[in-house]
């Protein structure tokens, strides 16, 4: 199991893809621990006598139409919306793997019911879904991060199902269960470990249109709500300034491109190692 | 597979984004191209074409120029006749006598009669929305062209009510197909989208500048200069202090006062504000000065109750400074009212989203109010949520927003806070205060009557019924081929005085 997770292992070691995927990712997520760990100021701070102000040794990012220093929210923020997509697509591959790897390795009626509902779930827009989930639920980060992470249920449990159909019958299943070791051991000690290459590639590929979809919420003004920052809500504060203080809308601009190059990377690198 | 879902969505997105952008292409093309119209922004679609069931101060603004009731308000903030020719008021005040305009002509061509007024003023006391028409004992129509409304008993303030719309009786479908005396007529309404409306040219004054405009509603304040720049947009009448630094030579600003009482409304009726201790707290760690100087850039003025300083009869600067920023008189009161560090005032502020004014002074009095260990949580809302939840249902702990005067009386401002009154949002209930208020409405002689509402605005302030922060300077973004924006005392916005540029 553990050199799924290293890197460099001989694996992923290869590709070049991966591994520059893993720099940027690691540069953005480093940025993101300092923001928990420390920030020049508190990222809600206002300064009454620095709104808009340019890049200066105080402010090395300069701040923004509150005065508040843009790269203390620009960590907390980026903290922010890596946390959501984080715990949106540990939701939803957990309830997908779960439901997927039952219909794949069990089949029949409950296959069929399941798969039904999964595909009504598909059919809606992930966006549309949070929204109608965030407006009878209410807002925040909570509940953004559980309706996209029900969001993406359907798109792991199809991808584990498929992947389960197949190795269902391959000769290490049939001898385990020859063996007599149980159902539920068999689907998460034999076989999932085996689908592990998918599901990461899976799961880094969801978390990119997890940040997507969380910086899209926020910036309707329904995700995050003031004053905490993510990179949705400080793109979303700073349309009014684009031409005032560009700051505002190029760093949480650049930061949300780098995230998302970085994991589409790494997801691209586990995938073609195949 | 969800590469794919993802590689199809972005190329969506691409194809969406590039139809928008030609879209917008077209329509800024069209009114470059036709200077007989003209395209101004509404932050807001419009709640009723109703002029009686109306709420939303945005729809009354833009449907001012619609309809016209008997008198209705100039620049100047006087009363001036519309329908009506000219009125006689009895010696106690009770009796007002009307003539009809003659010759004056409905957008449906048929003439005003005195069934249609008697029809209208019945109609909007029976909506309830202007509590003060509920005063009308009756109303007298000798002939078609005289109408007499009789009160209850003498105000010499009623006149102002009588700006409600005049309709035609015959109109079945008045929410549908609205139709009024105005320099404009109603053409066509697309919900979320845009009101478009015509010059009216059997209109009985002076005709209308411009022939057709569109109102577009633009929930996205924050496109606003982009679309004034790309010119999809020639006006915009609430433009913020940071949009109108950014806007180009192309465009004339207008700086007047947004005439609203904009304050942190808290609902007297949730748990802790129910307590005059907590919200006097609250007024006292508010820095009035620190938000003006980071919503308005300082150039709003600053309110202590609910009037604002172009209603100069009934302002009361004074009160400005009832309470001074004390952070910790506010915290002892606080602590005496039971909230201290280790159970804490915390409540919810709801503001709607589409008034980014009113999202930035959340979040800095969530900042001022922290500094006396008030939790604040901020819930941004969209604007119909806001109006059915806060506004109507009164679910809410507290809102910042602004309340706007629908008439020229101090009762426009002052008669929601009547503990009886349908419109009290807040849930303000103090017999102190229905007790001024009823005496202010049952008084003729004005001067007692100006007595009573200053001690109505006084009761507000010292009971901290609201935390009272400023009127905001407003400016309004005019594209250089109009001219002639003028300023009224209320929210109302007169697109009949706008004209072409002289080329």
């Amino acid at each position: 199991m553990a050199k799924f997770f290293s890197p460099f292992s001989d694996r992923f070691g290869k590709s070049a893809m991966f591994r520059t995927g893993f720099v940027i990712s690691m540069a953005v997520l480093a940025l993101a621990l300092a923001g928990y760990v420390h920030t020049p100021f508190p990222p809600n701070a206002m300064d009454e006598g620095a709104k808009l102000a340019g890049i200066s040794a105080g402010h090395l990012l300069g701040t923004d139409h509150l005065g508040r220093d843009m790269l203390s929210r620009l960590m907390a923020g980026t903290g922010m919306t890596l946390a959501i997509a984080f715990g949106t697509v540990m939701t939803g591959m957990a309830a997908g793997a779960f439901i997927g790897a039952l219909c794949g390795y069990f089949g029949g009626i409950f296959d069929e019911v399941m798969m039904r509902v999964i595909d009504t779930l598909f059919a809606f827009p992930s966006i549309l879904l949070a929204l109608v989930f965030v407006s009878v639920f209410g807002s925040g980060r909570i509940h953004v991060m559980l309706a996209l992470g029900i969001a993406f249920i359907p798109s792991f449990a199809r991808t584990v199902r498929g992947e389960f159909l197949r190795e269902k019958n391959r000769d290490y299943c049939m001898s385990a269960r020859q063996h007599g070791i149980s159902h539920m051991r068999i689907i998460f000690f034999h076989i999932l470990p085996n689908i592990a290459d998918v599901l990461i590639s899976s799961a880094l590929i969801g978390f990119n249109n997890a940040v997507l979809a969380e910086a899209s919420l926020s910036f309707l003004g329904i995700g995050v709500q003031p004053p905490d920052s993510s990179l949705g809500r400080m793109l979303s504060e700073s349309q009014q300034y684009l031409f005032k203080a560009p700051q505002m809308a190029l760093l949480p601009g650049i930061v949300l491109v780098f995230s998302i190059l970085g994991f589409s990377l790494m997801g691209e690198g586990v995938r073609n190692n195949d | 597979m969800i590469g794919r879902t993802a590689a199809r969505r972005v190329l969506s997105l691409i194809v969406a984004s590039v139809l928008a952008a030609a879209l917008c292409g077209c329509a800024g093309g069209k009114t470059a191209k036709d200077s007989s119209g003209i395209t101004i922004a509404i932050p807001q679609d419009i709640d009723s074409l109703d002029p009686h069931y109306m709420t939303a101060a945005g729809t009354k603004e833009v449907l001012f120029n619609v309809f016209e009731g008997l008198v209705k308000p100039d620049q100047a903030g006087d009363l001036v006749p519309a329908v009506a020719e000219d009125v006689t008021i009895s010696e106690d005040a009770a009796r007002y006598d009307f003539t009809i305009r003659k010759g004056i002509l409905f957008h449906d061509g048929s003439s005003v009669k005195a069934s249609d007024v008697k029809y209208s003023i019945l109609r909007c006391a029976e909506a309830g929305i202007n509590a003060s028409l509920s005063a009308v004992k009756e109303i007298e129509t000798p002939d078609d062209t005289h109408v007499s409304v009789i009160l209850e008993q003498g105000d010499a303030d009623f006149l102002c009510n009588l700006t409600c719309a005049i309709i035609p009786e015959s109109n079945k479908e008045p929410a549908v197909k609205p139709i009024g005396t105005g320099p404009y007529k109603f053409v066509s309404r697309s919900p979320q989208e845009n009101l478009i409306v015509t010059r009216f040219d059997d209109y009985w004054g002076t005709p209308a500048g411009i022939k057709d405009v569109t109102f577009k509603v633009e929930a996205n304040a924050d496109a606003v200069v982009m679309d004034l720049e790309g010119g999809s947009i020639d006006m915009y009448a609430r433009v913020t202090s940071a949009q109108k630094d950014q806007l180009s030579d192309k465009f004339e600003i207008y700086t007047g006062a947004m005439n609203l009482v904009q304050a942190l409304y808290l609902n007297n009726a949730y748990g802790p504000f129910s307590d005059v201790r907590v919200r006097r707290a609250l007024c006292m760690l508010m820095d009035r000065q620190g938000v003006m100087n980071f919503v308005s850039d300082g150039e709003g003025s600053a309110i202590g109750s609910s009037m604002y300083p172009s209603f100069s009869k009934y302002f009361m600067p004074e009160l400005n400074d009832l309470y001074e920023t004390d952070v910790e008189a506010a915290k002892s009161l606080l602590a005496e009212a039971g909230y201290d560090s280790s159970s804490p005032l915390s409540f919810t502020i709801t503001v709607p989203s589409n008034y980014q004014q009113h999202v930035d002074t959340a979040q800095v009095l969530a900042e001022q109010f922290a500094k006396g260990g008030v939790e604040v949580k901020i819930n941004s809302v969209e604007w119909n949520t806001w109006l059915s939840d806060v506004y109507s249902a009164r679910n809410y702990e507290a809102t910042v927003v602004g309340v706007d005067a629908s008439t020229l009386s101090a009762t426009a401002l002052l008669s929601r806070f009547h503990s009886k009154a349908g419109n009290n949002f807040i849930n303000y209930n103090n017999p102190d205060y229905d007790k001024a208020y009823d005496k202010a409405m049952s008084s003729v002689d004005d001067s007692v009557r100006t007595e009573c509402f200053k001690e109505c605005e006084r009761i507000l302030a010292e009971d901290a019924a609201n935390v009272y922060i400023q009127d905001l300077p407003c400016f309004v973004a005019l594209n250089k081929k109009f001219t002639g924006y003028v300023f009224y005392p209320l929210y109302v916005q007169d697109v009949a005085l706008l004209k072409p540029a002289a080329q």
